[in-house]
This record gives C-alpha cells, structure tokens and sequence, in this order.
C-alpha cells in the first residue's frame, strides 16, 4: 500500500516538475526577450497578447508546426535523437533537486523533490554532464562543417568547465560533509550570516563562473555564436527539434540557479519574514536576472582564450580552494 | 621631375601632374618614383579605351596609375599608350595593392600583365566571355555564369608556401559569401587547422552590377544615384566625391553656402557610417547592446537625412554644381538633437566596451598592420590611419573650407582591431565638432553655381518663360557638358580616399568613370590578414575594416 502511494506520489511529482520547470524554461525565454529589449532601449515582443505575454504560445506553435527537415547526408538516428538527450538529461537532472521546504496537504506531508538520494548533487551534475552528447551528435551527425566546428567548440567548453565546476563545489561538500542538497540546505538554517558564500566565496565564484559556461551563455557563449559558427551543432535543425536543444538549455539553466541558491545562498531556509519558498523563488530569479544582464553587457570570449581561463585560472584557483578548505577542516 | 630619372627617356607631360611615357619604360619610372621619390602609395590602377573617342590616339588603348608621395602631398599620374596585344609589365612587387588592380584591369579591359602572381577575374564571374569595359561590350549583353570558383588554384599554392604538401591535414570552410558575419556578399575560403587558419583567399564580385559601364551611358547628373549604391552606409559623401570631380573638370566652385552645406551633411553620413560599422563589428564581438546604443542615434539621423533629402539611405542630394534644395526650416534644431543621440550612444557605447577586459583582449593585437604595410596595400582613411599613418584628404589637400575647420586627425598606434575601432569612435567626435562649426559659420546665399549650363534655372522661370524651360529642357536631354579633358580628384570618404578618375569627351555623358574605392584595397589585403589567426579574429578583422560590398563590387 506504501509503496503504491509512493509510485504515484513520485509520477506525480516527476509530470509536476517536468511541466513546471519546461514552463518556466520557456518562460525564461520570454523573460530574457523582456529584460534585454529593456537594457536595449526596444521593446521586446509587443504583438501577441498583452505586452507580448502570448508570444510564447505563439513561438511554441511555430516550433510545433514548422515542417522537419532532416537533411540529406545527416546519420538519421543520431540526428533524430540528438536533441533529445540534450533535453532529456537536463530533465533527469532536476530529480534530485529540491525546490521548496516539505509542505502538508491534507495531512500528507509532501516533500518537493522526486527522489531523495543521498548522492543528490553527485546526481544532478552526473545526469547534467550527459547533456554534452547532444550538442556532440548534432555536430557530428549533420554533415554540416558548421555544425562540426560548433560541436566540438561544445565538448571542449562543456568537459572543461566540468572539471572547474566539479573541483569547485569540493570546498562546499568536504565543510558540509554531505552529497545530499536537502542536507545542504539543512546546514545553512539560521540566516543570512550561515549562508555558505561567507565561507567557501572563491567557490562560489568558482561555480558561478562554471555555471555560466555550462549553461552557454554570454561571455561564454561560443557553442552557437552566429557571426563565427553560423548556429554551430544546432546550424541544420529546425522545428521543435531545434527547440528542445533551448528547453534544455534553459532547463539548465533553472537547475544551475538553484544549484547555487542551495548551496551556497542559504537555500529554500526563511530569510528575515519571508517564507523559504518565496525566497527560493526570488533566489532563483535574481540568478536568472543575473544571466541575461550579463549577457546584455558584455562581450564574448575566443576559444582559445575560454581554454586559458578555464585550465590555467579557474583550475589552479579551484585546487588551491581545496587544499585551503583542507587546511582548515584539519 | 622625370627628367632627373634619365637624360634619354622619352616622356610627354600632359598636365601638370600627368606625364606620358613609353609602354617599355613604364615600370622603370614607376620603380624610380617609388625608390627615388618616394612616391610609396599607389592609388589607383585602370585603363583607357580610345576606340570610339572623338580624337584619335596613337593606339587603343592607355593604363594609368596614379601614385601619391610619401607625405601625400603630390600626386602624379603615369599614363602609356599601348594595343591589345601589348604586354604591361607588372608592378605587383612594388605595391602589393597592384595585385588585384591589375586583376581588375585584365578584368575590365582585358590588358595583360607580365609577372603578375595570379592574373585572373576579380570583379566579373570566371565564365565570363570579353571585357565589359571596352567599348566594343554592348552595355546590353547579358551573361549567365553559374559555376561556382573552387579557388584551389590560389588556395595550393598558399598552402604549399606555408608547408601543407597534403590537403587531407586541413579543412576547407567557406566563411562566405551568405554568412552571418560576412556584411554583405563576401567570400573568403579558409584552410582550417583545428579553428586556426591556415591560409585563406578572399573572392569578391558577388555585387559586380557594372557601374562603371553604367556610367558611360548616362549623363553625368544620372549617374549621382548610381552613386549613392557604392557606399550605401554614407550615400551622400559618394555624391559629394562625384560632383566635385565634375565640378573640378568643369572649373567651377559652389557659392559657399553650398559648400558648407556639403560639408554639413558629409560629415553625418560620415558619423552614420562610423555608427554602422561600429556596431556591426560589436555585434560580431557579441557585445549585442552596443548594437542599439549606436544604431538608434543613427536612426534619429535617417529621419533627418529623410526629412532633408526624401530618402532614408540612398539620399541623390548633390547635383553637379550643387544640390537640390536648401536646409528646410528647423533643420538646425533637428540636427541638435541628432548629434546630442549620437554623443549618448556612443558615450554608452564607450562606457560598455572601454574598460571591459573581455573587449580589450578581443580587440587588442588582432590583425596588426604595420604603416608601412598599410601604405603599401594601398589603405586609406581610418583604417590607414589606426595603423599611425597620418594621411587624410581632408587636411592633405583641403577642400570645402576643410583647412579653417578646426578638427583633429585620429591616429592609432598599433593598427589592430582595438585601434581601427577607436580611430573611428573619435572621428565620430570630431565630425561633430566640424558640423557645430560649419552650423555656426553657415553662410546666407545662393548653394548653387549661377551657371545655368550646369544647374536648373528656378522653377518658376522653367514655367514662365520660354528661357527656362528651354533651359531645362537642354539641361535634361543632354545633360551637363563638360570639357573634353581627364581629371582625377577624391575627397576624404567614410572608408578614405574615395576618387574619380572621368574621361570626358565633352559631350553631356562621361566618356569613362573610374572610381577608387576604398574599400577594395582593404579587402585585398584581408587574407594575409587573417592567416595564421582564428576563425573568431577573422570576423573582426573583416568588421574593422568596413568592407561594403556595393562600393568594393561596383
């Protein structure tokens, strides 16, 4: 009987999440329109709607109904199922991710995360990593030199800022002695002061700058920079194909904000009078904000210059993080 | 001059500055003029065919180079007459920018060119049949091309210097001519190793539409929209270049009304240009913000222009001898609030990009050209100038009262990316500073020459009296006469020199138009440029460099 009522509580939670977290990917597009077309002096997407609020239903229509195109010399099946593992792994990565402190409905306490593994982060960066293959078949499979340059510029950013990010959040896990981010979140309890950005900040800075490579974003946005790679891997997609490669950027792009805003801000804890689940909310889109505000201002990076800063700065910086953090526990 | 060259050579001189010499003695002079006096800067290369000229010329055919001197001071054109079937000496290894003039000239004329590394078409299509410029090409005939050039025989030999024997070890990549960051029609086929390039050539052509073989079926105030269609980002000032030509050949001078109003104007089609290319060379850096910052200012610009002139880009203002109207009312205030916009964008801009380390390691040492590199590729204007050379036409050889204008010339140190950029950022400012004096100093009276032979009598007298409408009637069907005679001029254009060479046989059509554009020189250069650099650089380098197609293809 148990385990029935957890089997549904979890397909519920798994559809709950899948929908709400591909919801707000899209309308995190829809956002990011908005926010740049404000620091742009522009508009934004005005027509559809009020303020251009059904624009995204509009957009998502399009992708839905825009003819398929598979071109001639592509490897059909990698091509076909390319961008489905670039949005499926990034969906599998939110399992482990809780969102919001257990609440009770009807006398039935509900916790907001699908599976409480104790290896929760361990999980979620595993399952996000795989996501790599998506932007490595598109290239490899579209017959397509653009598509070959824009997937291999992939692997190299995505493995290498892997290795930074995975180094990086080393400091946080051997403090807290824990994989699992509800435990995470538990050690940060009592305010603004035991965040743990106070005590591991080279990490955090670490990750965060981890994070903006890994999702591909301004300055590091070189996967599919039109004016160098055409639209790199994703140069002979179109339709919804082409969308789900962006639902799962997106979607990274939320579990990289609430990655941060667990451990290293505090999580979905009270802060000051206001309730965790708010807070997280807010957490969450002060991150986002954060991505598109950089992206509207600076410039991007070259290749190369990616690979300097991440092997011989970020690198060296997270191992010595380590080591200090070592020092210190001992 | 030519006589402290060799007691024995045979020379004529035609004008002051034009000397005539024999086909055999040609590179001889001009080597002699480039070691001995230093004449570094080879402007332009192009030929004459007399065939159907109403005074007859020893033989068909004559090529003229014109070549300015170390300090830009002098300018002198070495002209020879020569036959089909006579052979020019090459002059590819004294300046490189002989390269692809003379590819042209075999292109256009079908002269040929002993020594020179790789004469083949440059602006017509490779299966292309006859020269379009001589004048036995019926304007007419139309030619349908479809093969697409491999370049592989440009591309072996360059990787065969750089030591790739086998073509298997690189890829081959088409940055062109329909890519993002190609800014137009561009081809440039790169050899790739990894995402370094390992060499590259450059095919141009893409908007090859025949403007000079237009040109000598037009009279002369037809061709000014034709004009407007080489540097399309600042129309005005090829209209400006054209006109003054003529108005050259014809020996006369706007009242200074007009004059100032030239100047007014050019310079904001030089700041929209800047703008443009500005941005787009930002947005190729993915700084996307910078895009609109500069691109709305340019926008309050396109309504005055619009307001002004009746069109956004391709403007036709300027006539021979003047321009169509005058200044509407309020056109001061409106130009007020042109320039605050553009103060504001750009100073935004700046605020963005100037101190971002991203932006400077982006841009700084990307596509170095050295001065002397720059003069002997034949740049001009802000990208010659980034390169430290001080070289402007503006205070070289002033025109329009330019010499009591009180601005300063921009001068790079390095001439990379970071300098082409800010060169022109500055010369946004001193634009502006130029128009807020001419707006001040603006003179009351007449803006066009009181020569009705040249310029329409007033609209009222065309309808009035039998005079006018005599007059305009002439003055449309035959056009402006000019004086048989041949004349080279150029004026200080967005991209640099921007020249005329016309041949007139004193009829109310142009006997030929040659244009220097800018842009040409740049572009040939761009190859070697981006050898050895990454496919990332190579966009910014094309960026920097501000190729428009409609005046590098004419």
């Amino acid at each position: 009987m148990i385990e029935t009522a957890l089997i549904i509580e979890t397909v519920v939670k798994a559809v709950v999440v899948l929908s709400v977290v591909a919801a707000m990917g899209a309308f995190a597009t829809f956002i990011e329109r908005k926010v740049l077309a404000f620091m742009q002096r522009r508009l934004g997407p005005m027509h559809v709607g009020p303020y251009g609020l059904l624009q995204l239903a509009a957009d998502g229509i399009k992708l839905f109904t825009k003819e398929d195109i598979i071109p001639q010399n592509t490897i059909k099946p990698i091509f076909i199922i390319a961008p489905v593992v670039a949005a499926a792994s990034a969906f599998v990565a939110v399992a482990a991710v809780p969102y919001f402190p257990e609440f009770t409905v009807f006398g039935y306490t509900v916790h907001p995360i699908i599976s409480d593994i104790n290896v929760g982060l361990l999980f979620v960066m595993g399952a996000a990593s795989v996501g790599m293959y998506g932007p490595l078949l598109a290239g490899l499979s579209s017959a397509n030199k653009w598509s070959l340059i824009g997937g291999a510029r992939a692997v190299i950013q995505l493995l290498s800022f892997e290795v930074v990010s995975g180094l990086s959040i080393l400091g946080p896990v051997m403090m807290m002695g824990t994989l699992s981010l509800i435990d995470m979140n538990d050690y940060q309890i009592g305010g603004v002061s035991h965040w743990l950005i106070w005590k591991q900040p080279l990490a955090f800075v670490l990750f965060a700058i981890a994070g903006f490579a890994e999702t591909n974003r301004t300055p590091f946005d070189l996967i599919e920079f039109e004016a160098e790679v055409v639209s790199g891997y994703a140069t002979e997609y179109s339709g919804m194909r082409w969308g789900l490669f962006f639902i799962g950027e997106y979607a990274n792009m939320i579990t990289i904000s609430v990655l941060v805003s667990i451990i290293f801000l505090g999580g979905y804890n009270d802060l000051w009078f206001i309730p965790g689940a708010l807070a997280m909310l807010l957490k969450v889109s002060l991150w986002i904000f954060l991505f598109l505000w950089v992206r509207a201002a600076w410039p991007h990076i070259r290749p190369d210059q990616l690979m300097w800063f991440c092997w011989k700065v970020l690198m060296p910086l997270s191992l010595i993080n380590v080591l200090i953090t070592g020092i210190v526990l001992v | 001059m030519l006589k402290a060259f060799d007691k024995k050579l045979e020379f004529t001189k035609e004008k002051s500055n034009r000397y005539i010499v024999k086909l055999e003695d040609l590179k001889r002079v001009i080597g002699f003029l480039k070691k001995k006096m230093g004449y570094n800067f080879l402007v332009d290369i192009t030929a004459v065919d007399y065939s159907t000229y109403k005074t007859a010329y020893p033989k068909r055919f004559a090529i003229i180079y014109i070549l300015r001197d170390k300090n830009f001071d002098n300018l002198t054109v070495i002209k020879s007459y020569l036959n089909e079937d006579e052979i020019v000496d090459s002059i590819t290894d004294l300046y490189k920018s002989a390269n692809w003039s003379e590819r042209e000239v075999w292109d256009q004329y079908g002269l040929k060119f002993k020594n020179h590394p790789n004469l083949k078409r440059v602006l017509n299509h490779k299966e292309f049949i006859g020269h379009p410029l001589r004048k036995d090409y019926p304007i007419t005939k139309n030619q349908l091309c479809t093969k697409t050039d491999d370049l592989m025989d440009e591309m072996i030999p360059r990787l065969k210097a750089k030591g790739y024997e086998n073509q298997e070890e690189v890829m081959f990549l088409n940055l062109g001519p329909a890519h993002p960051a190609s800014h137009g029609t561009i081809r440039t086929f790169v050899a790739l190793e990894g995402e370094t390039i390992i060499s590259a050539v450059s095919e141009i052509g893409y908007l090859h539409r025949g403007f000079e073989k237009s040109c000598e079926n037009h009279t002369y105030n037809q061709i000014i929209p034709y004009t407007d269609r080489l540097n399309y980002c600042s129309a005005i000032l090829n209209n400006i270049a054209f006109a003054h030509t003529v108005e050259g050949m014809l020996g006369v001078e706007l009242p200074q009304r007009g004059q100032f109003i030239r100047v007014i104007i050019g310079e904001l089609s030089r700041i929209i240009d800047h703008l443009v290319c500005l941005a787009a060379n930002l947005v190729d850096m993915g700084a996307l913000t910078n895009y609109w910052y500069l691109y709305n200012p340019r926008e309050t610009a396109y309504h005055l222009l619009s307001k002004l002139t009746g069109a956004r880009l391709t403007n036709s203002y300027m006539r021979i001898g003047g321009m169509t109207h005058d200044l509407y009312d309020g056109f001061k205030d409106d130009l007020k609030q042109c320039l605050e916009d553009v103060q504001k964008g750009m100073d935004d801009s700046l605020s963005l990009i100037e101190h971002n380390r991203i932006f400077q390691d982006r841009a700084q040492n990307i596509g170095v050209v050295s001065k002397e590199e720059a003069i002997n590729r034949g740049w001009s204007g802000p990208n010659l100038r980034a390169s430290g050379v001080n070289y402007d036409v503006r205070k070289q050889h002033p025109y329009y009262f330019y010499d009591t204008f009180d601005f300063d010339v921009a001068l790079g140190s390095v001439g990379d990316v970071y300098d082409r950029m800010m060169v022109r950022f500055e010369e946004i400012r001193q634009s502006m500073r130029i128009i807020e004096e001419a707006m001040k100093r603006l003179p009351n009276g007449d803006i066009n020459v009181p020569d009705h032979s040249i310029t329409f009598p007033k609209k009222q007298k065309v309808y009035t009296t039998i005079e006018g409408a005599m007059n305009q009637f002439k003055l449309v069907m035959d056009g402006v006469k000019v004086p048989a005679s041949e004349h080279y001029s150029a004026i200080e254009a967005a991209n640099g020199e921007l020249g005329f060479y016309i041949v007139s046989d004193g009829s109310g059509t142009p006997y030929k138009v040659k244009v220097r554009p800018p842009c040409f020189f740049a572009m040939s250069s761009l190859p070697d440029m981006i050898e050895g650099e990454m496919v990332a650089d190579a966009v910014l380098d094309l960026g920097s460099l501000n190729i428009i197609a409609g005046e590098l293809d004419r």
